[in-house]
Order: structure tokens, then sequence, then C-alpha cells
């Protein structure tokens, strides 16, 4: 783990990575620290300093009702991640259980679990989530739902992958020799090996997952106002364009930042711990 | 050529399997969902009456699997039921939009491939040095923001900064579009010879397209790259290297080939996932496309529809995957000539 | 006469993380005109760098450091021009490798590849010519279907039948010297003694001078007019291969003698790890009447 650390932190670009992700996660966990107006989070109208290019003490300029878009962009990011790990730690446990399960247990199982997992992936991941959420109503509860269940199917793939190479190795015959449980060689046995590929992964995903919250709120079906979220930021903004540019310009590269963070590190993870693929 | 024949049947029946379990997945979704469908569509102004009535037309007083019954037999029509938000036939509303949402996607997919691809090459024949630490670095970036944020920087810059392509819409307004008979605008210019309007419409479509294929670059890139990089460890590789085959053939055909079999199945998920993303850059450039419908359906709770939508989405999902297998059969000799032998 | 292939003192070193790792101590071989010099030893003994480096292989990657001279038919290797180096591969300087299968392109079939060999020497080739001429090079290495295996893919063929059309590829454009680098290890040992017949006689007839890079001595003893044998980068006995098998003069070489399990028994033989012997001076054996 430290090793890990320490390879990452000696080459340039993760390093760039790094720092990225600490500082999207530090302005989302010290917002209220940081954020000039923490107030601006919510329904305040200030009409005297409205829709204004970035001057101080308003960095990134103020939205149409007078906000301060920098500190709505701080709470923002601390809603988008808190999204992207409630997500993930629901989809990683479903989908890594379906796919140990597929994978070791083989026969009918398999091809249950694994028909279902592909119905959940031929439909288009945002499409699957827009349908859900729409049909839900659109709050960040329905918003995390919609979105993980269009995440596990692909931590099912990937699991049920690495356990049907890894379910021939020596170790899990040996396992099976000496008469451990089913149970017992799934999650003790093959886990372990599949952690790499999961953590790699999981990296990567807390930037996309981002990503895709923030295309559901654009298309106005994500989080609802007057919570801050980058994703409506944007697609408010985008009917003041090119007037108005810093409405889209700041909002759309505050997600850019925050995922090209989460993809260089995880990235370089791939590579470090050798989970291509 | 039998075992491509097996081969796409075999695709095409699990396809049909899948797409019977979307329908049905998409159908419980839409039914167990709290509040009555017929309510809201009506709105709050309707009668009681109405809403009942609705509620008969829908079959919503039957079991879910009766509703799915009826929903089943009226597919085998053709028919996908009536949208409560157009009062229109769902297929027909979806024929009308269908097309330039297909036309953005397969432009958009030629430039994944044809950007995407080559990019890859060069990185991977470059590895290690200053080329491929650009492209990994432009890839990453392409693929590190949703494909509106693309579009909103890309309008910005090449519409309104330098107004070198028009902002919004599918064609010049001044300019009388073709006769519609594929519905690809594209297509249907050059069938009446009408050169204006192609050219009107690709000027349209250049930078939505761009901004749709901007992260299926990246990510073509990056995966071509990978995988050509592990292919030129291969001992054939040294064996042309020692022929003296020049570099840039080596890198063109002998290597990518080979790892293009690997590729090719993840590229085709992208060039799929574009059909999901279309969405939000149709929303951008205001592409009359199946993006505004498709919203407009689902904040109306418009379940015909919804389940319309998506299963045609879906479909057009399978096809592409079906296509992507059929080349990589083509390319891979190994399942072309399914017998193979030794392995 | 002058040999055709001539190294002198050479030298390499790759450039890691913890400064250079020298490879080879500055060796010298020679192969005349027609002549085949087999080279021994261990892996990573330094034989297969020693081929990749006449091919010019190893020159191009930035982390090696190659010195000495390699002199091929009069001229410098290491002073020419990269351009003029890479014109030799494939025309006057061939090599085939050690596994077959793995060393033909999976995605195309044979005559493709054929065809891009033959190029090297004509780049105007048709494919029509260069399947006559691929033919031609099958029925040299005694393969009578040839038009059914140029229509093949590697796969789809048994290993021996891929070695003999890796040996074909490789004397299909008359090359002055041929590298066979542990060819046919892979291989089964009835297979591998086939192909190696098949090579000898071809050689022979074409006069190719061939630099065998072997670990197996048996198969060095009877296709070889002479040896080297290589221990950590330096060579350090050789020879006419009978004088040299009927009197090994250097520990190493006998160890590696000794090594070598007897088919008639008496258990597998005990050599150490190392040995300081091992360092010792390099043996040379006189030459006789058949070596230059």
């Amino acid at each position: 783990m430290k090793r890990t650390f320490v390879i990452l932190a000696s080459n340039p670009m993760s390093l760039f990575g790094l720092i990225l992700v600490g500082v999207v996660v530090f302005s989302a966990v010290f917002a209220d620290f940081i954020a000039p107006f923490p107030e601006h989070r919510g329904a305040v109208v200030d009409f005297t300093n409205f829709n204004q290019p970035p001057h101080w003490p308003n960095i990134f300029g103020t939205d149409l009702v007078g906000r301060d878009l920098f500190s709505r962009i701080l709470y923002a990011y601390r809603i988008s991640l808190m999204l992207g790990v409630v997500v993930l730690a629901i989809a990683v446990p479903i989908g890594v259980t379906v796919g140990l399960a597929a994978g070791y247990l083989g026969g009918w199982v398999d091809f249950i679990l694994m028909r279902l997992t592909d119905v959940f992936l031929s439909i288009p991941p945002l499409v699957l989530a827009m349908a859900i959420m729409g049909l839900l109503e659109p709050t960040l509860t329905n918003g995390m739902l919609a979105v993980t269940a269009m995440w596990w199917p692909w931590y099912a793939r990937l699991v049920y992958n690495v356990t049907r190479s890894e379910a021939q190795e020596g170790y899990v015959l040996a396992a099976q020799i000496i008469g451990a449980s089913r149970l017992h060689i799934m999650f003790m046995e093959i886990l372990p090996n599949c952690v790499p590929s999961i953590v790699t992964k999981m990296t990567l995903d807390l930037g996309f997952v981002i990503l895709i919250a923030s295309s559901l709120s654009f298309l106005g079906l994500g989080v609802q106002a007057p919570t801050p979220d980058l994703g409506s930021m944007v697609a408010e903004g985008g009917n003041y364009l090119p007037d108005s540019w810093w409405l889209t310009v700041f909002p759309s590269l505050a997600i850019l930042i925050a995922v090209f963070g989460f993809n260089l590190v995880g990235d370089a993870l791939r590579q470090v711990l050798g989970s291509d693929q | 050529m039998s075992p491509v024949v097996r081969l796409l049947a075999k695709r095409l029946s699990i396809s049909v399997i899948v797409l019977i379990g979307v329908s049905m997945l998409i159908f419980t979704i839409a039914r167990v969902i709290p509040g009555d469908p017929a309510r809201i569509a009506l709105g709050p102004n309707a009668t009681a009456e109405q809403v009942e009535q609705l509620r008969q037309r829908l079959h919503l007083e039957d079991p879910i699997w009766v509703q799915y019954g009826y929903f089943v037999r009226n597919l085998a029509h053709g028919d996908l039921g009536v949208s409560l938000y157009t009062n229109r036939p769902v297929l027909t509303d979806i024929a009308q939009f269908l097309p330039a949402t297909l036309e953005l996607v397969i432009v958009a997919g030629i430039f994944m491939v044809c950007l995407g691809m080559p990019l890859g090459i060069l990185s991977a024949r470059y590895r290690g040095r200053m080329a491929d630490n650009l492209i990994r670095v432009v890839s990453l970036l392409g693929v590190s923001a949703p494909s509106f944020v693309w579009a909103v920087i890309l309008m910005l810059l090449f519409a309104f900064f330098l107004p070198l392509f028009p902002i919004a819409g599918q064609i010049s307004d001044t300019i009388p579009p073709p006769h519609r008979v594929t519905g690809f605008l594209l297509v249907d210019s050059l069938i009446d010879g009408n050169f204006k309007a192609f050219f009107s419409a690709l000027h349209h479509i250049i930078l939505p397209a761009f901004a749709l294929a901007l992260s299926g670059i990246g990510q073509a890139a990056r995966l071509t790259r990978a995988n050509m990089v592990e292919t030129y460890d291969k001992p054939y590789i040294e064996m042309a290297e020692s022929y003296g085959f020049a570099p840039r053939r080596i890198a063109n055909k002998f290597a990518f080939r080979p790892s293009l079999i690997p590729s090719l199945t993840i590229i085709g998920l992208d060039f799929a996932a574009m059909l999901g993303n279309a969405f939000l850059v149709e929303a951008v450039f205001a592409w009359p496309g199946l993006s505004r419908y498709g919203v407009q359906v689902i904040l109306r709770k418009d379940l015909n529809a919804i389940v319309g939508t998506v299963l045609v989405i879906s479909a057009m999902f399978l096809i592409v995957n079906i296509i992507v297998d059929l080349l990589i059969a083509y390319i891979n000799p190994r399942i072309r000539l399914a017998n193979g032998g030794r392995t | 006469m002058k040999a055709l292939l001539d190294i002198r003192d050479l030298t390499l070193s790759f450039r890691g993380l913890e400064g250079e790792n020298r490879v080879l101590h500055g060796i010298s071989l020679n192969v005349a005109k027609g002549e085949k010099v087999a080279l021994v030893g261990e892996s990573g003994s330094g034989k297969s760098v020693t081929a990749r480096i006449i091919l010019g292989l190893l020159q191009e990657q930035r982390s090696t450091r190659v010195s000495g001279a390699v002199e091929f038919d009069g001229q410098d290797l290491e002073a020419m021009p990269a351009k003029a180096r890479h014109r030799l591969r494939g025309t006057d300087i061939s090599m085939i490798f050690q596994d077959p299968t793995s060393s033909l392109n999976p995605v195309y079939p044979i005559d493709v590849q054929f065809h891009e060999v033959l190029k090297r020497r004509d780049p105007k080739i048709t494919r029509a010519a260069a399947r006559e001429r691929a033919s031609e090079a099958l029925r040299d290495v005694s393969i009578e279907d040839a038009k059914r295996v140029l229509d093949s893919y590697s796969f789809q063929l048994s290993g021996g039948m891929n070695q003999r059309v890796m040996i074909a590829m490789a004397l299909a454009n008359e090359p002055k010297l041929l590298i066979a680098d542990e060819p046919g290890t892979a291989l089964d040992v009835t297979v591998q003694a086939q192909t190696l017949h098949l090579m000898r006689d071809l050689v022979e007839r074409k006069h190719t001078s061939v630099l065998f890079i072997s670990h197996n001595l048996g198969v060095v003893r009877e296709f070889a007019d002479r040896v080297y044998v290589i221990y950590k980068g330096k060579i350090v006995e050789e020879g006419p291969t009978h004088a040299l098998f009927s009197d090994p003069g250097h520990p190493y070489t006998r160890a590696l003698m000794a090594a070598v399990p007897k088919i008639t028994g008496g258990g597998i033989p005990e050599i150490p790890d190392r040995s300081d012997s091992f360092s010792e001076p390099i043996v040379v054996h006189p030459a006789t009447e058949a070596s230059s």
C-alpha cells in the first residue's frame, strides 16, 4: 500500500493526478471553511450582484440570482463525491458477489446471473439511469439508486472474468482438495486475487460516477435546485452563452478537473498493480 | 462461411433473449413506481372519470404479468402503444426523431475510429517517447469530461469565439431540406442531388459529432495503444523486425491487426454508449434528434414512450454489438475458420 | 580467406535504474563463408543478445550501449549508417527463432508473410510471382503441398511444419548469413532432429554461413563445424567441433558436457552452481583443415 503510493508520487503525471484528487477531496470536505459564501449553496437571492463576470470576491463570477459560483462549485463537489462513494459502496459488493457466484458456481447460476447482467449491460448506461430517474422522483437518493443500477453489472462482468480464470489455478484446486467450503473458496481464496482489478476500477469509477451524475442533472434528471450541482449549472448557463461564459465554463472545468484527476490516478494504479483490462 | 453464419445465428438468438429481458426489466420498473401514471399523464385538472378511463385503456387494473402480456401481443404487431405526450403512436415518434440521432452517432463513430485508432498506433509505435506521452494525456483528457462539457467548450471556441461552425441545428434555415427518404439528412440530400443541402448538413454535423466522439477517440486511442504494446512483445514482431520490415509497416500491419481483435469489442461498446451520450450533445446543439423527445417523455412519465424508446435504443445497441462480432470474426481467422485445429 | 562475420571485442551494457549492467565482456568470434559455427551456453550467457546485435536490433534501443567491432562481409556494421545496416536485414542476414508457431503472425496466411519477406530482396515482386517463389522455397524444405501451406495460417499447421516454413523463409532471399537462435527448442525431439537435418542439407547446398545458437550440446555436435562456448558474457573455449568434444579444455565446458544426462542412465549429474574455475582464461583449440 505504502509502496504503491511512493511509486505513484514519483511519476509526474500520477503525482499531478494525486494533487488534483487531493484538491477536489479537500475542497469537498472543507467547503464550509473555504467557501467565501457558504450560505450561497441554498436558495439565496442577491439581485444587486447577479450574473457578474469574475471579480473580487466572486472569483468565478455570480450566477443568475447573484450567488457566488465558486462557493457553489465547492458544495457541488461535496455532493458529487458523496454520491460517488455511496454508489460504489452499494454497487461494488453487489457486482462482486454476483460475479464470484456466477464465475465459481457455474451451471445455471452462471447462466441466470450473467444473462441478467447482459440485460443491464445492453441498455446504454446513461439511458438506463435516465429511465429509472425519470420514473422515480428526481431526488439525490433516487439519483444514487439509478446510477447504482447501471453500475453493478460492470463489476459483475469484471469479477466473473477474473474468477473464471482463477478457478483453474492450482491454489483453488488445493483448497478444494482439503475440503474448504465454497463460500470460503469464493471469498477468501479467489476474491483477494480480484482486489487489484477492483481497486483500480473503483478509482477510475469515482471519476466516472461524477461524470454520469452530472450528465443526468444536465438533462434535468438529477439533483434539483437549489442544491448546487455541476451538471445543472452547465445546463442553466448554456442558455446565456457566450456573453455569460463563466456560468458554463467554470462548472465544466470543475467536472473535467475532478474526473481527470481520478483518471490519472486510476491509470497509474492500473500500471503499478498490473491489472490491465 | 458457415462458421460465421452459425455465429450470427447464435448472437441473434442471444440478442432476442436479452431484448426480452430488457423489455421485462424496463416494464417492471415502469409499473412498480409509486404514483398513478394515468393521473400524472392527465395532470391534476382531469376528472376522476377521465383518469379511470385511461387506467382501463392502459390495463393498469390488471396484474403486472397480464399487462406485460398485452404489451408483448402489441409488440408482435409492431405496436409500442400511443405516447401520452404526443398522442401519436410511439413508433411513429421514434421513427421521426431516431434518424437524426443515428446520423450524429454514426459520424461520431467514424471520427472515433479514424482518429482514435491512428493515435493509438502512433502512441504504441513511439511508446515511452514524447509523442506517446502527449497522446496519452490528450486521450485521458478526452475521456475525462462528459460530452456535454466538450459540446459547450467546442461551441464556445469554434462557434462563438472563432465562428467557423454554426451554433445549432442540423441544416441552415435558408436552405430547403431534401425530401425525406431515409431520414438521414446527409444521405437524403445526396439522393436529391442537392449538394448545397449536403454541405450545409455536413457543416452542421461536424462540431456536435466531434464533441460526441471525443471521449470515444480517447478511449479508442488508449485501448489500441495498450493492446499494441502487448503485441509488440510477441515473437512474430521480433521476427518482422529481424527481416527489416519498415517500422511503419510493422506498426500498421503486423502489430495493429492482431491487437485489433481485443480492442474491437470494447470500441463497439463505446460506440454503443454514444447512443446514450447523444442525448447530452443534442441538448447543447439543439439537434432535432431523440434527445428532447426522450427527456420530455421521461419527465412526463409517459410509460409507453419510455418503454418504447429504451427498447429501440437497446435494440440499436445490440445490433452494433452483432456487427462488431462479425467484424471480429472477419479479422480473426481462428473464428472465421472455426475448425481451426491447433491453437 | 577473410571471414564473412568477424566480431572483435564486443561489449554490451544495459543502462538501468541501478547503473550499467554489463552483459557481454568483450567477445570475439568469426564465421567463414559456408561455415557452420555454434555458440553454446546456458540461458543468460549472452548468446541471444549477440545474435540481435549482429542484426542491429539491440542498437536501436536507447537503454543499450554496444562497443567493439562487428564486421560483416568486409564492412563494419557499427560504423555503418543505421539505414544501410537496416538494409542487410532479411536480405544478406536472416534469422530463425526458437518457437516457430508463435514467430509467425497469427492473422495473416503464410503466403502474405512470404510475400513481405521476398519484397525485401525484390520490392516490386507481385503476389503471384511471390507465391511461385515461395512454393519453390517450400519444396526445398520437403513440403510437397505448398499450395495448402501457403493458404494456411500458422495455427493451422503443426510445429514442425511451421519450422520448415521459417527455414524456407529465412533462406528464400539467399542470405549470406543465417542466424539460428535455438531453432526448434519448442518442438518435439524427433521433429527437431528432422528439421535440423533439412536445414543442414539446405545450407550446405547453398553455401550459406550459419551462426547456430544453442544450449543443446548434442545438437551442436551434429550440426556445427566449429564451436564457441560462452559463459557469463565471455567466450571460454573455442575450436573445431571434433577437437572440442573429444578434449574439452575449459572447466566450464567440461561441466556443461557432464550436465547432459546420459541415455544409458547413471542419474542426473551434479555440477556446481558457480565455480571459480569457470572464469579461467579461454582455451583455444588449433584449427584443423576443415576451417580457416
